[in-house]
């Protein structure tokens, strides 16, 4: 089965770099803020959050670059496409808006900021990696980059005990994960002598050719496995609640949106493109998950008293809306997970920001009644939790309504009927617990929590109103997004 | 951009302005609010005289592509059905402000914008002709609804407003996946399309999937009406929603449910419609006698009218589903009649809270003697609302048990026992409040009608009497919508139905 190797050319083209221009500029920005931790720290501790912005969205601007001369880059390892740049695009944006999210709280906590940014800009580095890998060595690596740092990241406030649990949980059982998902690499290349996806995919689909396809359909089962963790999809979503829980509240913002993002990534590149051949084995797993998710997301949020917890279980239950779209196996369902990761992103993230400028110093503030009379005091502030929970419950003119509208459409046209109707149910149950918090934020009284509430700092404002635009947009004229998911799907393709 | 457009997108737009106004400019607020509605119902007026009977299709339409992919259109138009439950909204909009001017004080600015996106709403689901347009209006109406209950409403709010967003919810995500399904099958969400769809047998349903799509619409529809067993959110709801919450939620909320029985299950869904009529005829009737029953028992006057509401809304369905152009007709009559004189009622009883700050009938008595004129009105509105003849009620309610006779006379008795029942429990609640000893507080807390009062109520009242004397300016666009629907609803009917030749009311042959 070995191909010839062709003596190769190892040298990368102008090309192969531009490809790879945004993991170059984050790398070596994260590397900078390292250096200019001991200098600058004890000055400047603003500075930090400004040059990791800074350094996004030039990052943002070589996805763009890189869009423009779209191929495979370093033999084949790397592959730059629309579904790759669409997803470089979502994970940059999570990262701006989480280091918007994090000025006040470092402040507050009196974190250290260097290494703070640094190892946001290095997790993202990974997910960009992660997203346009072809290379099942490639996902690993660049989820290996995403994941340790966000270990760090998770018991970053190192003399917080809660902190400290989230992270050795997260990194225990993480780690655990991942060693499924490098089984079944293992496996994969064992049978079929690559690790390329697009070879993968072109050996299973070789007539007469599928070589111990037992063997192909349990790697397939260990690396749903590895991922599912990773998307905190049912049954492996038990870490969930307590590493948001434990996680300082602007890392846990980024935990459910970052990393989730780029996995949902490689999930669907994997499964739809590499294992499409037989998606008839994999596809009842999807199911299953899908409304395990679901239902376990939203009924054991229904009881949360803590936001987020509540916020984490929602998180479960918005990865099983997307599992949905993943068992679909088609066109448009790809382009409505995409779509939906994009929506989910911002109004998550918006719902976080309010629970990080809430709970004030050393998070105190975290349970729902702490929400009471926050109409009253601060209107705005509501008013963004406002679009964002209406999104979550998937009330038209938000983008949650419509990435849950794509979803269940290409879901019903696969003929997945009952699954959208469950599916469908679940969304009335989660509107209970979405609706409780509207209800203490303008029917109860003021609280403590809500009379001593410093107004918004100028970061976390744009972080609250910059999403809370992007949700409306997506809900109005969804149009441009969802062409642009549609155009990069990478259903069957090569 | 036509009339219709206009009319959706005034109230829209007064909603964003008001929210731009700085909340201590409560007086502005309440004139930009009254200013930006009475527009609207001035402007809505233009939809009456401009349309014409005895055109095919709908009028007054706009169509553009809203979202390319899939394809989505703001496909919005009229026809006789429509017509004027858009101009019952956009008449009573205005008379819901000036009812809350002096009651709403606390957080004035988000009450009366959500009033506006709660016109916003309700206009654009009545015009709506694109399924999904359709259902986008249909769950923006919540969002202000559940606010307004749950915010302004009396002390058990919250737990009635969040009981309502529920039962709501819960039926139009059903609604959601039968759209969907539709929109599989028929590749658009064009209502006119699909409907020539299903009717040229272009869109091939199996009968179980006619069923359950049926199903599917019938439950999110009959929870709105709200048709008995699923109208327990209802007294709860309008119980705790202050005055103009629940005049809105009466008024017109409840008639987008019969808005879509008519306008959706009947046509799309013909063989359906007719299999599951028997047993939705028996939950109407249920309803009919079950909430009058349920009325008369009520110690608490606003419960009393909500429970009355049940049974009129039986009515209703009752009209909808003989199947005959009459009881339609009388059915349609009826939702815009309860309309009118239900939402009187729910004012005229919040006008008395406001004095007495109490809704228990036994706190009241002798109020005819404190306040004449507000005895008077009410005295017209409850003749209204049991049907006597010269008033609104007494026409739709005689349509509706006309036409059930046609179609089985055995309901008609039925249903003719609510008739006698409301009149037993409203002029029994009007004795108790209005009649007997006067009691102290009554007495020092019973002004008459302010000149606002006056200007909330005349205008009910001339509807009452419009409506129940010249049927005319109203039932032609309706009757010729409805002989539509019944053609499209298959020609089994008991009895065919054609267009009258010149304008009047349609005979059945």
């Amino acid at each position: 089965m070995l191909a010839e190797l062709a003596p190769a050319n190892f040298a990368p083209s102008a090309d192969d770099l531009l490809r790879f221009a945004p993991e170059t500029i984050l790398t070596v920005a994260g590397t900078l803020l390292m250096i200019l931790d001991p200098l600058f720290a004890k000055k400047t501790p603003k500075l930090f959050g400004n040059l990791s912005i800074l350094a996004l969205l030039a990052a943002v601007a070589g996805t763009a670059g890189a869009y423009t001369v779209q191929g495979s880059a370093f033999s084949n390892l790397l592959v730059v496409d629309g579904f790759a740049t669409f997803f470089r695009f979502l994970v940059l944006a999570i990262g701006i808006l989480t280091v918007l999210a994090s000025y006040r709280y470092l402040d507050l906590e009196k974190a250290e900021t260097g290494e703070y940014h640094a190892l946001i800009l290095f997790a993202i580095v990974g997910q960009c990696l992660m997203v346009a890998a072809n290379d099942l060595i490639m996902i690993f690596i660049g989820l290996e980059i995403s994941s340790i740092a966000t270990y760090i990241l998770a018991g970053y406030l190192r003399d917080d005990k809660r902190n400290n649990e989230a992270a050795l949980k997260y990194f225990l059982l993480g780690s655990f994960a991942t060693a499924f998902l490098l089984y079944g690499v293992a496996l994969i290349y064992g049978v079929t002598a690559t690790t390329k996806l697009d070879e993968i995919r072109t050996v299973l689909n070789t007539p007469g050719n599928v070589p111990a396809f037992t063997m192909v359909s349990i790697a397939a089962a260990l690396m749903f496995v590895g991922l599912a963790f990773k998307v905190s999809g049912a049954p492996f979503q038990v870490w969930t609640p307590d590493v948001y829980q434990g996680a300082p509240a602007p890392v846990a913002a980024f935990l459910a949106t970052g990393p989730k993002a780029a996995a949902f990534a490689i999930f669907l590149r994997i499964f739809l493109t590499a294992f499409q051949q037989i998606a008839s084995e994999w596809e009842p797993l999807i199911w299953i998950s899908a409304l395990l998710s679901m239902t376990i997301g939203n009924f054991a949020a229904l009881t949360q008293d803590n936001l987020k917890r509540m916020l984490a279980y929602s998180s479960v239950a918005h990865a099983g809306y997307v599992l949905v779209a993943l068992a679909a196996r088609s066109e448009i369902g790809t382009a409505a997970a995409m779509f939906y990761l994009a929506a989910y992103a911002l109004m998550n993230i918006g719902a976080f920001v309010v629970v990080i400028h809430l709970a004030g110093k050393g998070e105190r503030h975290l349970r729902v009644s702490d929400l009471a009379g926050l109409g009253r005091r601060q209107p705005i502030t509501a008013a963004m939790l406002t679009i964002f929970l209406l999104s979550l419950i998937g009330v038209p003119l938000t983008g949650g309504f419509f990435g849950k509208f794509y979803i269940f459409r290409a879901a019903l046209e696969s003929n997945l009927i009952w699954l959208t109707v469950l599916g469908l149910l679940n969304s009335a149950v989660a509107a209970y617990y979405y609706l409780r918090l509207l209800v203490v934020m303008y029917m109860h009284e003021p609280g403590d929590a809500t009379n001593n509430l410093e107004p918004l700092t100028p970061g976390l404002r744009a972080a609250l109103i910059l999403p809370a635009i992007g949700t409306i947009i997506l809900g109005v004229l969804p149009g441009f997004v969802l062409n642009f998911a549609q155009r990069s799907t990478i259903f069957g393709a090569r | 951009m036509n009339l219709l457009d206009l009319l959706i997108a005034i109230p829209g737009i007064g909603f964003l302005l008001t929210l731009f106004i700085p909340r201590k400019q409560e007086q502005a607020i309440r004139m930009l609010t009254l200013g930006v509605s009475l527009l609207t119902f001035v402007l809505s007026l233009g939809l009456a005289t401009g349309y014409r009977t005895g055109q095919p299709g709908q009028q007054f339409v706009s169509d553009t592509i809203w979202i390319a992919n899939p394809e989505i259109h703001w496909h919005v138009g009229i026809d006789g059905l429509s017509l004027w439950l858009i101009i019952l909204s956009t008449f009573l909009t205005p008379i819901a402000i000036l009812v809350s001017w002096r009651y709403i004080q606390d957080r004035s600015k988000e009450f009366f914008a959500f009033l506006l996106l709660l016109e916003f709403g309700l206009v654009g689901v009545f015009s709506a002709w694109d399924l999904f347009l359709f259902y986008v209006f249909w769950e923006v109406v919540l969002v202000p609804m559940y606010f307004l209950i749950g915010i302004w409403g009396h002390d058990r709010r919250i737990y009635a407003a969040v009981k309502f967003f529920l039962y709501t919810m819960a039926g139009s995500v059903l609604m959601l996946a039968a759209i969907i399904f539709l929109y599989n099958r028929a590749g658009t969400f064009d209502y006119a399309a699909i409907l020539s769809g299903i009717e040229g047998g272009k869109i091939m349903l199996s009968h179980g999937e006619e069923t359950l799509l049926f199903l599917a619409f019938f439950i999110a529809f009959a929870i709105k009406v709200p048709l008995f067993p699923l109208h327990t959110w209802l007294p709860d709801a309008h119980v705790e929603a202050p005055t103009a919450g629940s005049l809105m939620l009466a008024s017109v909320m409840l008639k987008m449910g019969t808005y879509g029985l008519v306008r959706f299950c009947l046509p799309m869904f013909p063989t359906a419609a007719r299999e599951n009529a028997r047993w939705i005829v028996v939950l109407a009737i249920i309803g009919i006698v079950y909430g009058a029953l349920v009325a008369m028992v009520q110690p608490n006057m606003k419960k009393l009218v909500a429970y009355s509401s049940v049974s009129h809304l039986g009515f209703v369905v009752l009209g909808i589903f003989s199947f005959t152009q009459m009881g339609l007709d009388g059915a349609v009559y009826q939702m815009l009649n309860h309309g009118i004189s239900t939402g009187a009622l729910f004012i005229l009883v919040g006008f008395m809270y406001e004095r007495r700050h109490s809704l228990e009938i036994a706190d009241y008595g002798g109020v005819s003697t404190a306040a004449p004129w507000l005895a008077t009105i009410f005295l017209i509105t409850t003749l209204a609302s049991i049907g006597l003849p010269m008033l609104n009620n007494f026409v739709g309610e005689f349509l509706v048990l006309q036409g059930t006779a046609q179609a089985h006379f055995s309901w008609t008795v039925f249903a003719a026992l609510g008739v006698i029942l409301s009149a037993c429990y409203m002029l029994w609640m009007y004795q108790r409040v209005f009649f007997g000893e006067l009691t102290e507080k009554v007495k020092h807390h019973m002004p008459d009608f302010s000149a606002r009062e006056w200007a909330c109520m005349i205008p009910l009242v001339i509807m009452m009497v419009w409506m129940g004397i010249y049927t005319q300016t109203f039932l032609p666009a309706v009757t010729e919508a409805n002989v539509k629907i019944l053609n499209q609803t298959g020609t089994n009917a008991p009895l065919r139905v054609s267009l009258p030749a010149a304008g009047g009311h349609g005979h059945a042959r």
